[in-house]
């Protein structure tokens, strides 16, 4: 893999006068390459930084980024002295913490379960199952839960619910305190066919000579999995997790909007950061909180991907992102 | 390298009766028995928007959804079908932008991956940088939306349904460690005594040799494009240019979006001013409707879905 490296060394021109002619010869193809996306880079993620000034501006819409009075850091005053701040983070990382506990518990289980299927064909046919929710936009996985959880007529108060003897219909979308358990739920069932792929993966990379030693020195398949498989299936789940940690600060905006059907009822357990956000630009139109909230978000986001991004570097140097 | 995970679907022990991955008579029945439950699971949800979209509207209302309709009926593709105009307008704006996005999006994403995979290419770390930190950091929403909004004015184009998709950090991570590590550079060496240009040996060598990554960055981008409602919902509010997604999403949340543009609908209220909107069932019909194309494709699309995911977790 580093054999490159040499090679490359030995092709670049000896350094001297020439050198700089030669360099646009030789990479001036590479600038025009990189010209389309560094335009869009440019418009698209560097210009509208400079617009996060907004933070601490009185924004108004019709004046823009530019004209808008400064307030200094009333807006982040304002932001934190409601009970929205606290709640909104609380929300965004309490919920980060339970789907990546879950994806992993699920993900490794659900992967060596898979590891120890016989029938190739049915292996097949389950993986196919397994991986379809990952597929569905957040808009059909919302019509989903909405055929489970219609207060009048869905199969939850309607059905289920009846047979354990509890016939009062349950109104889902207007008490808060049912999602807590039904985002991770609905969360772990989209997304945890993902999480097995990239582990089974993993397992299947594992040299098949590790487990004939063990059985021949009659290690039971559980006794296998416990000192072979979870051992050298550390480094992925450390390094998937540790990406699901650097976004942290960031939620899925489908499954918090979409499928709470953005309900301002249920805003105590399901109003995330990004959700906030978004309210405030759109609905209410408090362009300058937004940015407040907004900023808070990429900052400390940014802390977080850059500390995540430490440790994954001393675990696997490969696996960092930068 | 071939990806690990092509060889689950395949994978065929030699010698079935000695394979050592083999367990026990009774662990194997249990674990199927899991997992026809657990496939179960992941397909019963859609089942159930399937048959109440096949079920009478009147007997929904009074029972409930239900896996075991009382009285089936068309009523609500019927309903549908009044809207077909509307409907097949966004089914061909979301099959567009997919296209034009993943097309223009590869190429944009493949041409910055290139030269910062090209060891000998100096400046290739600060360029990676640049693209590093738009992972890192953005600068939010607020600003994301006045700058299409206010200084780019393409609301109610198909242009920003495409654009802010168009590149995607960790995507350009993905091509250039493939192209580092899969694309031997003695070949691009040799291709340059050769005399071919950066431009050849780009599109003749480096595209050529880089089909796997291609194909699963290109299945994600899919994916992406033909998901998004979330686009829409912030910049698209005239009735021309909403996507299938989106149109689902406004269904679910109002189903007079769905019969506001609806010639006939105000037609059969004319003669019939007793009329009842099928809304529970034309719900689901529509969420049918929109999960149609994804479900036959995706069976097909699956395996090179898995490989990409892999390409991206072993890196290259």
């Amino acid at each position: 893999m580093e054999q490159p490296v040499k090679t490359a060394r030995l092709a670049l021109p000896a350094a001297g006068q020439k050198q700089n002619v030669g360099y646009w010869r030789k990479y001036g193809a590479f600038y025009l390459m990189m010209t389309p996306a560094l335009i869009f880079l440019l418009i698209n993620n560097y210009l509208p930084m400079i617009g996060s000034v907004l933070a601490f501006k009185n924004v108004n819409y019709q004046s823009g980024v530019f004209n808008s009075p400064w307030v200094g850091w009333k807006n982040f005053e304002f932001l934190f002295s409601t009970s929205d701040a606290w709640n909104i983070t609380k929300n965004t990382i309490i919920y980060n913490v339970v789907f990546i506990v879950l994806n992993l518990i699920f993900g490794v289980a659900l992967a060596l379960l898979f590891n120890s299927m016989r029938n190739p064909r049915l292996a097949k046919f389950h993986q196919t199952m397994m991986f379809l929710p990952y597929f569905l936009s957040w808009v059909i996985v919302t019509y989903l839960v909405y055929g489970f959880l219609n207060p009048e007529i869905g199969l939850l108060n309607k059905i289920i619910l009846p047979w354990f003897g509890i016939d009062n219909a349950i109104d889902w979308y207007s008490d808060p305190k049912y999602w807590p358990f039904i985002l991770p739920i609905v969360n772990t069932w989209k997304g945890i066919g993902y999480y097995a792929v990239f582990y089974l993966a993993a397992i299947i990379g594992i040299d098949k000579e590790y487990y004939e030693a063990a059985t021949i020195d009659g290690a039971s398949k559980w006794n296998q999995i416990r000192t072979i498989t979870l051992p050298l299936l550390r480094p992925i789940v450390i390094v998937l997790t540790l990406l699901q940690v650097g976004r942290i600060f960031y939620s899925d905006f489908g499954l918090f909007y979409q499928v709470t059907r953005n309900a301002g009822a249920l805003y105590d357990t399901t109003l995330v950061i990004d959700t906030y956000v978004y309210q405030g630009l759109i609905v209410t139109g408090d362009f300058g909180m937004s940015s407040a909230a907004g900023l808070y978000q990429a900052v400390v986001g940014f802390v977080v991907v850059f500390v995540s991004n430490l440790i994954i570097r001393k675990i696997s140097k490969e696996d960092a992102l930068f | 390298m071939a990806s690990p995970a092509s060889a689950t679907l395949g994978r065929k022990p030699k010698n079935k009766e000695s394979s050592v991955m083999d367990v026990s008579k009774p662990a194997n029945l249990a674990i199927n028995i899991f997992f026809w439950i657990y496939s179960a699971i992941c397909v019963i949800p859609i089942l159930l928007v399937l048959i109440v979209s096949f079920s009478d509207e009147k007997t929904v209302l009074a029972n409930g959804y239900s896996f075991f309709p009382h009285k089936l009926s068309l009523s609500a593709y019927d309903f549908l079908l009044n809207d077909w105009v509307n409907i097949v307008r966004s089914y061909g704006i979301s099959i567009f932008v997919t296209i034009i996005g993943t097309a223009a999006s590869l190429l944009i994403m493949a041409l910055f991956a290139y030269p910062i995979s090209r060891r000998d290419f100096k400046q290739r770390g600060t360029f990676s940088f640049i693209m590093v930190f738009t992972i890192l950091f953005n600068a939010g929403l607020v600003p994301f939306y006045m700058m299409y909004t206010q200084y780019l004015h393409l609301q109610n184009t198909l242009l920003v349904l495409i654009a802010p998709y168009l590149v995607q950090g960790f995507f350009v991570l993905v091509m250039r460690t493939f192209f580092m590590n899969s694309v031997p550079y003695e070949l691009i060496e040799s291709s340059k005594i050769d005399g071919a240009g950066e431009w050849r040996i780009f599109a003749q060598i480096v595209l050529p040799l880089s089909l796997p990554v291609l194909a699963s960055v290109g299945l994600l981008c899919t994916l992406n494009y033909w998901n998004d409602w979330y686009l829409s919902m912030l910049f698209i509010n005239d009735n021309i240019h909403i996507n299938i997604q989106y149109r689902m999403y406004k269904a679910l949340q109002d189903l007079q979006f769905l019969s506001s543009n609806s010639a006939a609908y105000s037609a059969i209220l004319r003669t019939n001013p007793d009329y009842q909107l099928p809304s529970e069932t034309v719900r689901m019909a529509m969420a049918v409707v929109g999960i149609g194309p994804i479900i036959f494709a995706y069976p097909f699309f699956q395996r090179y879905f898995i490989e990409g995911l892999t390409v991206g977790a072993v890196k290259g």
